[in-house]
């Protein structure tokens, strides 16, 4: 169970947003610009809400009046951007590793094997990011970020830099995910098509407020 | 054809000791400056990066001077080293490292702290998000990904020790043997009658490493810059 009732004051936009979600994937759906942003990252701890509080499970990750306030690195919050943001110093295999190493986990042969095949990563383990497709550098993200071992995956516009057939190679590993990888989703996203297919929850955020909360029925008829 | 003398030859090693303990100590410092000033902000920064930078448009001989003075035998520091922990910087090699530290510093801290600006800051916060906190985030992420500015920053200070002149003989003087530089005996040796051809064979010597260090800095910026872009 993930709760989230934050505000975040930003410039003359206020993100004001309040929901709880118990889902395998929610979708945070919204136009561009709606704070969806915001929200995912005041949930990873990257930006501090102006006032609120986030819990997970019985985690409290946040609270304002108890200022509580979780360091990103200890919330155990996998993150997958945008753009990737691999290592471009590592290679592929320690791009994935890099997570376990900082958090001193032990190694897991059989977890490495089932990432490695549900995102088909074997191929280009020893290059490097700067000599992988734009596709292959959101699967290691994505890999990099389950093999933290997160209790909380943030999958934030993953598809939003890709032509349309590198969304389509994308598009059944996160299926894939949703139904093997055993770890919640938050699915961040402006694309009907792509919220259909992962989400089966959805938060509808407009204008930096919530404007529904409830099934795939809320999203626009194609 | 180089045919030198064994001063001459003291003069070239207490150069490049000199040298390079200078840019070697004053490396965790510069490398600690130099990320202050890129990723904080704080009252007094403009203070602390103007203090950094002083040597660089001070005369030499006042900066050799101002060190004279704090950490010359009866400077309060100088005297406090001294007294506590046998360190002893006065018309020593070891001030010759000082001083040379001091003047390239500034060198240092600047590349550095444009390499590490340079880093986007969203792989640090990537990090973050994969359990790094803010040491190791640097230690396994900034740092590697700044490092051909890290190497640049080192050889400018290297060359800037090797050629300091006004500040060193100022703080510990001229001595062979002890503080005598490439520098120092070039300028002693034009001062006596029939000193030229001595003079000529240290200026070469003194191209020579300069060249030297030049290529084997560009080779290793190269490298590293290839690493951290990932098209090794």
């Amino acid at each position: 169970m993930l709760s989230v009732d934050i505000e975040k004051r930003l410039g003359a936009f206020t993100v004001a947003v309040r929901f709880e979600t118990a889902s395998r994937a929610t979708a945070l759906f919204g136009p561009s610009g709606a704070g969806k942003t915001t929200v995912v990252s005041t949930i990873a701890g990257l930006v501090t809400p102006d006032r609120g509080r986030i819990a997970l499970d019985d985690d409290v990750l946040f609270d304002s009046t108890n200022r509580v306030n979780v360091a990103p690195h200890r919330r155990s919050v996998g993150y997958v951007f945008q753009e990737g943001r691999l290592f471009p110093h590592l290679t592929v295999r320690q791009n994935l590793h890099y997570g376990r190493w900082m958090r001193g986990l032990a190694r897991d042969p059989s977890e490495e094997a089932r990432i490695t095949a549900l995102l088909d990563l074997a191929p280009f383990l020893a290059r490097r990011p700067g000599r992988l497709s734009g596709g292959e550098r959101q699967r290691v993200a994505i890999g990099r970020a389950l093999l933290m071992r997160p209790r909380l995956l943030l999958l934030d516009e993953p598809l939003a830099s890709l032509d349309a057939a590198r969304k389509a190679e994308i598009l059944p590993y996160l299926e894939r995910l949703r139904d093997a990888a055993g770890v919640p989703m938050v699915y961040v996203s402006h694309q009907t098509d792509e919220v259909r297919r992962i989400a089966t929850s959805v938060v509808r955020i407009e204008a930096g407020r919530v404007a529904a909360v409830g099934g795939l029925d809320l999203l626009p008829v194609p | 054809m180089l045919d030198l003398t064994p001063e001459e030859w003291t003069a070239v090693r207490l150069s490049l000791r000199i040298a390079l303990w200078a840019t070697v100590a004053a490396l965790p410092f510069g490398i600690a400056v130099a990320w202050v000033l890129a990723r904080k902000s704080f009252w007094g920064k403009a203070l602390l990066d103007g203090l950094v930078h002083l040597p660089l448009v001070l005369p030499p001989v006042v900066t050799g001077y101002l060190l004279l003075i704090s950490f010359g035998r009866r400077g309060p520091i100088g005297a406090f080293l001294a007294d506590n922990f046998g360190i002893v910087f006065s018309f020593r090699w070891t001030g010759a490292a000082l001083a040379c530290g001091v003047m390239g510093f500034p060198l240092l801290v600047r590349a550095i702290r444009l390499s590490i600006e340079a880093v986007d800051r969203r792989l640090e916060d990537a990090a973050a998000t994969l359990g790094a906190n803010r040491l190791w985030t640097f230690l396994t992420i900034t740092l590697p990904i700044a490092l051909p500015g890290v190497i640049a920053g080192m050889v400018l200070c290297f060359a800037k020790a090797l050629g300091e002149f006004g500040a060193t003989i100022t703080f510990v003087s001229n001595i062979p043997g002890e503080t005598q530089t490439i520098s120092a005996a070039i300028y002693t040796f034009t001062q006596v009658p029939g000193g030229d051809e001595a003079a000529m064979r240290l200026v070469i010597v003194a191209i020579v490493i300069a060249l030297v260090a030049l290529v084997i800095s560009e080779w290793l910026a190269r490298r590293a810059g290839a690493r951290a872009y990932g098209l090794e």
